[in-house]
């Protein structure tokens, strides 16, 4: 207990400001009724729905198996909290603690959680995006309506991005028989999160699926019918496509608009904040009463050379929630970091892929247990001579070993062998990321803090 | 003194509680005595091994077998068979598991395990019916009486054994299993006998209705086992022959002690048993806690290492004999608060007692849903049970622990 007993205070009747009704938002409500919390909570989420769950989106609910209704996220215990659901926050009082909606009205805080998140990344060319039958996906109600297109059985689909979600979704299309074009910039479908070489397994599984998968290739325009309906899209090398529904999958932006001007540390990469989750401001001071967690965070971990890891993962939400929750409650000698080890899983074309660590800081990769042409395998991913990453596809069972290497920084290429080595596993050969400055549709894990060896920046001080 | 503790533990005068020693052994995380096996007995150290893919299942990657102290003449069903998934390392045992898999669980068969619950039903009722009409409430044996023709009645019914042909089954499955169960009266050479003997039988019989099945597929596990054409392709018929013996004889074995042990910890907690009586669906909780109280695989002894491994400090040999002490590992203090409290109420039970990683227990969901059903229906209709022995008589087997017999006494069955 605090000398004065503020924390005390606070816990029982403080005011705690949720911004961001979301996954990341709900799990840290309650956890910090959980902890004892009993003053006025109040959850501000933009969506008019409460909180529910999205990686079900881009699968059994395009697959029609669940209805986007269905999504609810499952509570943990009932948090009794404020609902200012349909509302977008809109700015941030520092000073005074408060917090602007757009319904004009604002909120005090004593201790403010920020959990935004991301939002999908439109189509860059707005008249070209309004088309209808050009959708993202990112919300249920992206979900809700593609969902019925799909029913509606359209003569093509074209997904634009090959990462996570847009392989989903040209998974979903071909479960359904419908006819999927995607188109990828960079040279293979997941090639930013996993590499080539495993890009290479994923592009097989495309076409095995019937896609057809174009990479190399940009989409440089769409063309709408004269009703406003998209028709065709227009690539790179110079052909037309026929498509009657366009799924824009180009990766997401940060939710941060909204505090341009408070003074917070928040930008087009996220609100960075220190390892117990305390956003810092624009001059590089951790706050003491503000918060952040999940997709909108990006914060150092020890584990990669204390750059800022910014993530695209459930579990990360969740427990970065957590651990939010738990040190705003909590006297500085008992915060806990948030030093989870980044995972991931997907699931397309009927299997299943998980990872582990960072793969997109690996040079290199070793196929430890399996095949890639079975299409069940392990890939361990090196950097700089120890392990920082796995891949598994239909074989997950064996990744909790991976992730304590990556947690001892164990050597790479791991010197023993394993059941189920197989002689393209004897070598580990260079995991084939594309080069950083050509984009494609991104890893979900971005390193976006300056490494030493980043020599590119430029310091300007302030002058007062 | 360490090393007293090993052969204490195969000692069959502590069968009935081999608690304390467990408690013993796990002062040393990895125990070598310097020619035997490695010993691992806290839970971390056991469930990371568990996942870890530098241990074989395979026997053939020991480096010698001849100072594993468990290895019987005679034992192995790989006699008579090849090996089973439980004894072979990827890829096969994944082919393998798949395959069996299709036939019983989800993705392929969501519903097998769930839509054998009216039939588990009515074999439970079955069984307790007869104890009720034999009418001797002086003293019932719940396992010859209960606890082992239950699962066996089960396993049929699943691979699809006909009716008329289940009484002829129970005797094979009875001998093999009293053949895991050494008995110092009886003659070695006869029981050896007689062991190989039923595992001929059990094998013709089961060729014969795989031939059966092969011709008139009639959908049970069997059928689908022969005809399933998986990605994987099609097992071959002794492979066939092999998964029938492992499921048969694990899926036997475990569920008999889990059912057993259960009751016997329910006779010695009467509080739980009471509540049992007027809430089943406490029945799936005190499953679990059950699994890491009294586990029916106390330790899994044929793991094997595939490199120099280091495990809490210590240095394993490529090639060494591990023996993962599963029951021991469920009642680690670091793992578990107040771990030798049974507790049906406990929510942190992520317990060791259906093994972890590839080799997880098969039947699992089989198992549960038996040993839940069994508890909760002996709970609601036996009268004031009492045990009529504490400790009751141990079976000799040190891996497979549980009573030979448990008597009890009643005042009358409920209807
Ligand atoms: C289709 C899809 C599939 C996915 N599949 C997987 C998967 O298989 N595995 C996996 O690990 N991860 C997956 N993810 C990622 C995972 O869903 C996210 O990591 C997780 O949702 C992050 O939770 P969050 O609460 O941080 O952010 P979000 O879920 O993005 O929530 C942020 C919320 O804040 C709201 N908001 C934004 N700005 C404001 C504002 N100014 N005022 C008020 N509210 C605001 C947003 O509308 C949103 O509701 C998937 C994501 C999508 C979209």
């Amino acid at each position: 207990m605090t000398a004065d007993g503020s924390l005390e205070r606070l816990k029982r009747e403080g005011r705690i400001v949720v911004v961001g009704a979301s996954l990341a938002g709900l799990r840290a409500a309650e956890t910090m009724r959980e902890k004892g919390f009993t003053g006025s909570l109040t959850m501000i989420g933009d969506e008019p729905y409460e909180p529910y769950d999205r990686p079900p989106l881009s699968k059994q609910v395009l697959l029609g198996r669940a209805g986007p209704e269905g999504t609810a996220l499952p509570r943990r215990r009932d948090i009794g909290a404020e609902w200012r659901l349909g509302v977008p926050a809109t700015g941030l009082d520092m000073a005074a603690r408060r917090v602007r909606l757009g319904d004009g009205n604002e909120v005090e805080y004593d201790r403010l959680l920020i959990a935004t998140g991301v939002r999908a990344r439109p189509w860059p060319q707005a008249d070209e995006a309004a088309l209808d039958g050009v959708f993202v996906l990112r919300t249920r109600d992206d979900a809700a309506a593609l969902e019925q297109k799909l029913a509606a059985g359209p003569r093509r689909v074209l997904v634009i991005g090959a990462g996570f979600t847009g392989s989903e979704i040209a998974s979903a299309c071909r479960e359904r028989g419908l006819p999927v074009t995607v188109a990828e910039r960079g040279a293979a479908p997941l090639v930013g999160a996993l590499g080539g070489v495993i890009g290479e397994v994923a592009a097989e599984m495309h076409r095995e699926h019937g896609v057809d998968l174009r990479t190399g290739i940009m989409v440089t325009g769409l063309e709408g019918d004269a009703t406003g309906r998209v028709r065709a899209a227009h690539l790179s090398d110079g052909t037309t496509l026929e498509a009657d529904v366009v799924v824009v999958s180009l990766g997401a932006m940060r939710n941060t608009e909204w505090l341009a001007g408070s003074g917070l540390g928040a930008g087009p990469r996220g609100i960075a904040c220190d390892a117990g989750c305390r956003a810092f401001d624009i001059r590089g001071i951790v706050t003491d009463d503000i918060y952040v967690a999940g997709d909108v965070a990006r914060s150092p971990h020890a584990l990669f050379g204390y750059q800022f890891l910014s993530l695209e993962h459930w579990g990360n939400a969740v427990a970065q929630a957590e651990t939010a929750a738990h040190n705003m409650l909590s006297e500085s000698t008992d915060r806990r970091p948030h030093l989870w080890v980044p995972a991931f899983w997907s699931s397309q074309f009927g299997v299943n892929i998980k990872s582990v660590g960072v793969p997109s800081m690996g040079t290199e990769i070793m196929i430890t247990q399996g095949s890639r042409g079975e299409r069940r395998f392990t890939g361990v991913y090196g950097y700089q001579g120890r392990v920082i990453g796995a891949v598994t596809f239909d074989q997950s069972r064996w990744l909790q070993f991976y992730e304590r290497l990556i947690e001892e920084t164990a050597p790479f290429p791991p010197p023993f062998t394993t059941v189920d080595r197989r002689p393209e596993g004897n070598r580990p050969m260079p995991a084939d990321f594309p080069d950083p400055s050509v984009p494609t549709h991104g890893p979900t894990i971005t390193l976006s803090g300056y490494s030493p060896a980043d020599r590119r920046m430029t310091f300007t001080p302030a002058h007062h | 003194m360490t090393q007293d503790i090993l052969r204490q533990i195969l000692d069959y005068s502590n069968r009935a509680d081999p608690y304390p020693l467990y408690k013993e052994l796990r002062r040393t995380p990895v125990y070598h005595d310097g020619s035997g096996p490695f010993v691992v007995s806290t839970y971390y150290e056991i469930q990371a091994l568990l996942h870890d893919p530098r241990i074989s299942s395979d026997a053939r990657n020991l480096a010698s077998a001849a100072d594993d102290p468990l290895a019987e003449p005679g034992e192995e069903e790989e006699t008579v068979l090849p090996p089973s998934f439980l004894k072979l390392d990827p890829p096969e045992h994944d082919r393998l598991r798949r395959m069996t898999n299709r036939p019983f669980g989800p993705p392929h068969s969501p519903h097998r395990v769930h839509d054998m619950r009216g039939d588990l039903h009515d074999i439970v009722k079955g069984l307790i019916d007869k104890i009720a009409e034999n009418g001797n409430a002086e003293r019932i044996d719940l396992v010859e009486e209960f606890s082992y023709p239950f699962p066996v009645t089960v396993i049929c019914r699943l691979l699809g054994v006909p009716p008329e042909d289940e009484a002829r089954f129970h005797v094979w499955a009875d001998t093999l299993a009293a053949s895991l169960d050494p008995d110092p009266d009886a003659d070695p050479k006869e029981r050896e006998r007689r062991t190989h003997d039923s595992r001929m039988e059990l094998g013709m019989y089961l060729s014969g209705l795989i031939e059966e099945r092969r011709k008139n597929p009639t959908g049970d596990m069997l059928s689908e086992l022969v005809t399933g054409n998986s990605p994987d392709g099609t097992m071959t018929t002794m492979e066939v022959l092999s998964t029938a013996a492992l499921l048969l004889i694990a899926g036997h074995e475990t569920t008999v002690n889990l059912i057993t042990n259960g009751m016997l910890t329910l006779l010695r907690h009467p509080e739980v048993l009471d509540r049992l009586r007027s809430e089943p669906e406490l029945s799936v909780n005190l499953v679990e806690e059950l699994l890491r109280y009294e586990p029916p695989v106390q330790l899994v002894p044929q793991r094997s290492t595939l490199a120099d491994i280091e495990v809490a400090g210590v240095s394993i040999p490529k090639g060494a004999s591990l023996w993962l002490v599963l029951a021991a590992g469920n009642r680690d203090p670091l793992r578990f608060e107040d771990p030798d409290r049974f507790d049906p109420d406990r929510e942190d039970i992520q317990h060791l007692g259906l093994g972890s990683g590839i080799h997880s227990c098969f039947g699992a969901p089989l198992a549960r849903q038996e040993a839940q059903l069994a508890l909760s229906e002996l709970a609601r209709r036996l009268e004031n049970p009492r045990l009529l022995a504490d400790p009751p008589p141990y079976r000799q087997n040190a891996v497979l622990r549980g009573p030979r017999h448990l008597p009890i006494a009643v005042d009358g069955i409920r209807p």
